[in-house]
């Protein structure tokens, strides 16, 4: 299996004005690897996104008005399945998620479907506190119990995929806020998808700042506890039976 | 009398209704509501006294306040009906919006295949990075895998057999 030529990897950046990174962020990520195809899905920016993207290398998908990550997470999926990509995964345009990472979170799709790049699991200094950091904390919790496998961070968007996981995303992946990261994995993990998840270190957003405000914090909490119980009530999707698996290569 | 003037009233949003209709402004599914409120509205102008027989028999003292509740009950339900149907027409325009980035994208890049491969034989990749752009000769009807390595691992195609054939039937 090793002989054989490497399959294309999609690498989704769904991007809302982040003119001023992501250019830089693209340009790495074409740089670490000669088998990646760099799409980004520019959401309804106002900004010079499409232009630095396209400039540094990527294909880029102009959303005619801005749907939110899901929204354009759907669209990358949606794109890949048409040019029969076997793999994608999803990198923030921001610079936060590593780009030497990729291929480590893409190994774990030799024995899942949704192989998530965790940032909890003791690598890296990424740290929350508060209600944020109880949420995260319950949903791991939850989410590892439908999963059975232990996962320590749900919500990253450092998340790759196969061709099964891709096709049952398109089923069922709300633009609504969490639905990109909590229902679409509930769902998937419901409708029969493996998923599996890979320390990675996050570096500092080399744009904007993360939230520290509790009100936000604890308005996150209540959202994503609303959006897990939606999820675990969902009707799963019906995949094709399950092909066999990648055997171990 | 304030009867005729419900019962004009009435008469005049029965009629408007069905002027909309005929001039397709409204759908059917909606107008159906609003006949049934107006013709409600109509007998009950006409006839009054309906209004005090219904009230004793479901056991309400007070005449009107059935009609409140009633009316209440009939916005709330024409609310929500709204509140779902707009769902259903923002999920269609994402759907949409979705299919013309792709469609956009790929129009792109063979606009620039067929600029810069205009007459030679080799097809010149025109970024650094040899991705899977859309093939010059576009066949309409068939799935567009211009993936080079076709003998991926796995089982690819079997995966998702069923989602090619329904876009290649359209």
């Amino acid at each position: 299996m090793e002989a054989l030529p490497s399959p294309r990897v999609l690498v989704i950046m769904p991007a809302w004005n982040e003119g001023a990174v992501v250019g830089s962020t693209v340009r790495e990520v074409l740089h670490e690897n000669a088998r990646y195809d760099v799409l980004v899905v520019n959401d309804g920016s106002t900004d010079s996104t499409a232009d630095e993207a396209a400039a540094a290398g990527a294909t880029v998908l102009n959303l005619p008005f801005n749907l939110g990550v899901g929204g354009a997470m759907r669209a990358g999926f949606k794109y890949a399945q048409r040019l029969g990509y076997a793999q994608v995964i999803q990198v923030d345009s921001d610079g936060q998620h590593d780009p030497r990472n990729i291929d480590e979170v893409l190994a774990g799709l030799e024995h899942a479907d949704i192989s998530i790049g965790a940032r909890f699991a003791d690598r890296g200094e990424y740290k929350v506190t508060g209600p944020r950091k109880w949420a995260m904390q319950l949903l791991a919790k939850v989410i590892s119990g439908l999963a059975k496998t232990r996962l320590t961070d749900v919500t990253s968007g450092f998340r790759a995929a196969n061709e099964r996981a891709v096709a049952q995303y398109l089923d069922h992946y709300p633009a609504e806020y969490l639905g990109d990261t909590i229902d679409s994995l509930v769902v998937a993990i419901r409708s029969g998808c493996t998923v599996t998840q890979v320390p990675v270190e996050m570096r500092a957003r080399q744009g904007g700042k993360p939230s520290h405000n509790p009100v936000k914090a604890a308005i996150y909490l209540g959202r994503s506890v609303f959006a897990l119980l939606f999820a675990l009530t969902r009707k799963p999707t019906r995949l094709a039976t399950r092909a066999a698996e990648p055997a171990g290569a | 009398m304030g009867n005729i003037a419900a019962f004009l009233l009435a008469l005049a949003i029965v009629a408007l209704v069905i002027e909309m209709l005929r001039r397709k402004k409204l759908r059917e599914k909606y107008a159906v509501l609003w006949l049934v409120v107006g013709v409600a509205t109509l007998v009950l102008a006409a006839f009054p006294r309906l209004l005090n027989i219904v009230a004793e028999f479901v056991g309400v003292q007070i005449p009107s306040n059935l009609l409140f509740a009633m009316s209440i009950l009939m916005l709330l339900g024409v609310c929500l009906h709204l509140s779902w149907e707009i769902s259903v027409v923002e999920d269609e325009t994402r759907t949409l919006a979705e299919e013309v980035a792709i469609l956009r994208t790929q129009l792109e890049s063979l606009e620039q295949h067929r600029h810069l491969a205009a007459p030679g034989t080799a097809r010149p990749d025109p970024l650094p990075n040899p991705r899977p752009a859309p093939q010059p000769s576009p066949r309409p009807n068939s799935r567009p895998a211009p993936v080079p390595e076709t003998a991926a691992p796995a089982p690819a195609g079997t995966h998702i057999t069923d989602r090619p054939a329904e876009s290649s039937d359209s």
